[in-house]
């Protein structure tokens, strides 16, 4: 059974990164490196409101005080901030008026994405705001969505046309100090999307935004920021590919979602950027920084499927800060090769009778090392707190690492707080008995790691399940000898 | 169908099956008996080709063709088919999407379509009939959870729905009460016809008042050491098997 099991791990590790193209679309950069005067001419390429570039420099002026955190369990190479462009947006060859317009690369590398940007989209009921490299270049179903009073717009539109709520929220969940990356992304953030629904109004269809890196050597920097008004309701999809690149590509977002009254956030994402290569040759680094805060009787739902990445570190938490409020986490992190994932959330509970759930499953092959991080903390007021987490590590050969690492922190007596943890490998037992049903090895795993994920792939909508499952499995195949 | 010549096959330094001939044609049933320990799981196992037990010397021939040399999927294509002993659990993956991706790799094989989605689920309805499974055990984890009874179900509903060439039955009726015995053997010989063939391992001669066996071999440390017909199973429940292998004894 032994040469079984490496010939298995053979395959995984030969298993090539399907979306590892590059397009050729012409890139108006600034130069490398950081400093206030790039940061001034960010802000003015933007054409923002003096607020705006006051916003981005105190960020950065405290960011230089700043130390780089160390204690995920990630071995993370050193990063030259100044090696890197900070600002990068694809030229439009001229102004859009529709589909057709696109620069025809640009529709070429949507196409083989298979991100449906056009008609078919009415008929998904899904509109995209798809941002290749820094700069939106396309909002679909605007009008559809403005009719509720929906905005949904690129983050730089938004400083210019709804400068009132962006200052009211832009920094009010992840402060410019709250880490030294969630610091960078508030200084040189290029783009991003903005959400606001308005109050009582449930968003009509899902709202969804393609991230692609694409620029050689640039960071990106992405802001998001969410609005649900009391009594809100959406369901927002973030899904990521990325082209191969041998260099690596820093990328620091930051998320914020303020769910007010009575409201309801759902986010999903879907990961999958350039992991680099089965020699841990390139890659996405991603320090991610995603928080929501939730106001008296308001939900959020972080889903999250995690495939991409060299090197993960994210945290997608709920401030728990109105009586009655609900989070939850559902994650499913997989890493192979020699990715790094350091993830996990945190569940602050801060009003009474707050709920809290965590389900997450890792999934580690090759070399890889994953680690689950969480904190579960419940204030001194936080009476009747609850929490229950699940963490699940399944082990796939015997070459990679899976951590898991839960804090929990209770001020007060009436919380119950429940932990359940499992590690499992996919034993030998069950690929006989799937082959000899005729299934491949290849098949069997594939669809081990999908039961496996079942109970958080289940929480994504429709279309994005489906994908998550092709990319758990298309993660972990190879080529059949 | 199924030819067994001279088969030795070893787990590590251990020699378990040590020189197996047997003979299956197409239309027959036959029943392997014998104590405990002495290599009829085995002999199941190297058959459908798990890795953990290495051939060392003989062969086995199904349909003329060497099956040695057949990966456990191809075998499992070609219509060889094992009734596990100890039915294992996949947490998360329904019994209707494994057994839709068994059918159709195994359709694949043969260069046929797959079934669409309406013709699967008219084919499970009609197989879980088979063995009375409740058609709601088809949306559940593939064996999790289980009762030994509707494990034991399982495994023969998954035979109908393969419909394969050769059967080879391990110890199906461990475990299972008076109702569900007969439900599982009843359900076996149904799926009898005069073009495939099945070989049932068992201790117990009850299972063969459903199943009517026309050979009864009896394996002993890694051979077969006697053969008869259905009235060998009645006069060993009777009379054990120390007549027959205190000649064998070390």
């Amino acid at each position: 059974m032994k040469e079984r099991e490496e010939d298995i791990l053979k395959k995984l590790e030969s298993s090539e990164y399907e979306y590892g193209f590059t397009s050729d679309i012409e890139t108006e950069t600034l130069p490398k490196g950081l400093n206030e005067g790039i940061i001034r001419l960010i802000s003015q390429k933007k054409g923002e409101p003096e607020w705006m570039l006051e916003s981005r420099l105190k960020a950065f002026r405290h960011w230089q005080k700043m130390p780089l955190p160390t204690w995920a369990h990630l071995q993370i190479p050193e990063i030259d901030f100044q090696d890197i462009i900070y600002y990068a947006e694809p030229k439009p060859r001229k102004k859009l008026s529709s589909v057709d317009e696109i620069d025809p690369e640009l529709k070429r590398t949507f196409d083989k994405l298979g991100i449906p940007l056009e008609e078919q989209m009415a008929l998904a009921g899904v509109a995209v705001d798809a941002v290749i490299d820094s700069v939106s270049v396309k909002t679909t179903f605007r009008e559809t969505l403005a009719e509720k009073g929906i905005i949904f717009c690129s983050i730089s539109e938004a400083v210019r046309e709804y400068p009132d709520l962006v200052r009211k929220y832009l920094g009010s969940v992840v402060s410019y100090a709250d880490n030294f990356y969630a610091a960078l992304n508030a200084a040189v953030f290029s783009d991003g999307s903005f959400c606001y629904i308005p109050k009582g109004v449930r968003c009509p269809m899902e709202l969804s935004t393609y991230f692609r890196i694409n620029a050689e050597g640039t960071g990106q920097f992405e802001r998001t920021l969410i609005v649900a008004d009391e009594g809100a309701y959406v369901s927002y999809l973030e899904g990521c590919t990325a082209p191969r690149r041998d260099e690596n590509q820093l990328h620091a977002a930051v998320v914020e979602i303020v769910v007010e009254r009575d409201a309801e956030v759902k986010y999903s994402t879907v990961q999958n950027w350039y992991p680099g290569d089965k020699d841990g040759k390139g890659g996405i680094y991603n320090f991610v920084t995603k928080r929501g805060i939730c106001h008296e009787n308001a939900r959020l739902s972080w889903t999250q499927v995690e495939t991409g990445s060299a090197i993960t570190w994210k945290y997608p938490s709920c401030v728990l800060a109105g009586d009655n409020s609900v989070g939850e986490f559902y994650s499913v992190a997989m890493t192979n090769n020699y990715q790094q994932a350091d993830t996990g959330t945190k569940m602050i509970h801060l009003g009474r009778n707050t709920r809290s759930r965590i389900v997450s499953k890792g999934i580690s092959a090759g070399h890889s090392e994953n680690s689950y991080r969480g904190l579960v903390k419940i204030a001194p007021k936080a009476e009747n707190a609850r929490n229950f987490s699940q963490c699940d590590s399944l082990l796939i050969g015997d070459k990679c690492g899976a951590h898991t690492f839960p804090h929990i922190d209770s001020r007060n007596r009436s919380a119950m707080l429940e932990h359940e943890a499992t590690t499992s490998k996919i034993s030998d037992e069950q690929l006989f008995y799937c082959r000899q049903r005729g299934v491949s090895t290849e098949d069997a795993v594939g669809l081990i790691v999908n039961g496996y994920a079942r109970e958080v792939l289940a929480k994504l909508p429709m279309e994005f399940a489906v994908e998550a499952q092709k990319l758990l499995s298309l993660s972990l195949e190879g080529s059949v000898g | 169908m199924l030819k067994v010549t001279d088969l030795h096959a070893s787990v590590g330094d251990k020699e378990i099956l040590r020189g197996i001939n047997l003979e299956v044609k197409a239309g027959e049933v036959h029943a392997i008996m014998g104590p405990n320990g002495s290599g009829k799981s085995t002999l199941a196992s190297v058959l459908a080709g798990n890795d953990k037990f290495t051939v060392t010397s003989g062969s086995v021939t199904f349909e003329g063709e060497d099956m040695l040399s057949m990966s456990v999927e191809e075998r499992a294509h070609k219509g060889m088919f094992l009734g596990f002993q100890y039915p294992v659990e996949i947490p998360g993956v329904t019994m209707a999407n494994f057994m839709k991706l068994a059918v159709n790799e195994r359709r694949k094989a043969e260069g046929k379509e797959p079934l669409t989605a309406a013709e699967f689920l008219r084919l499970m309805r009609e197989k879980s009939a088979v063995v009375e499974l409740d058609a709601k055990m088809t949306s559940r984890a593939v064996n999790e959870g289980f009762s030994g009874g509707e494990k034991k179900k399982n495994e023969i509903f998954q035979m109908a729905m393969l419909d394969p060439k050769l059967a080879v039955l391990d110890e199906t009726d461990s475990g299972l009460d008076i109702d569900a015995l007969r439900i599982v053997a009843t359900g076996v010989t149904r799926l009898h016809t005069p073009q495939n063939a099945t070989v049932v391992i068992t201790h117990y001669q009850r299972l063969l008042d459903y199943i009517v066996p026309d050979v009864v071999h009896v394996l002993y440390k890694g051979r077969i050491i006697y053969s008869g017909d259905k009235s060998l199973a009645l006069k060993l429940e009777k009379e054990g098997y120390d007549w027959l292998i205190n000649d064998y004894k070390e």
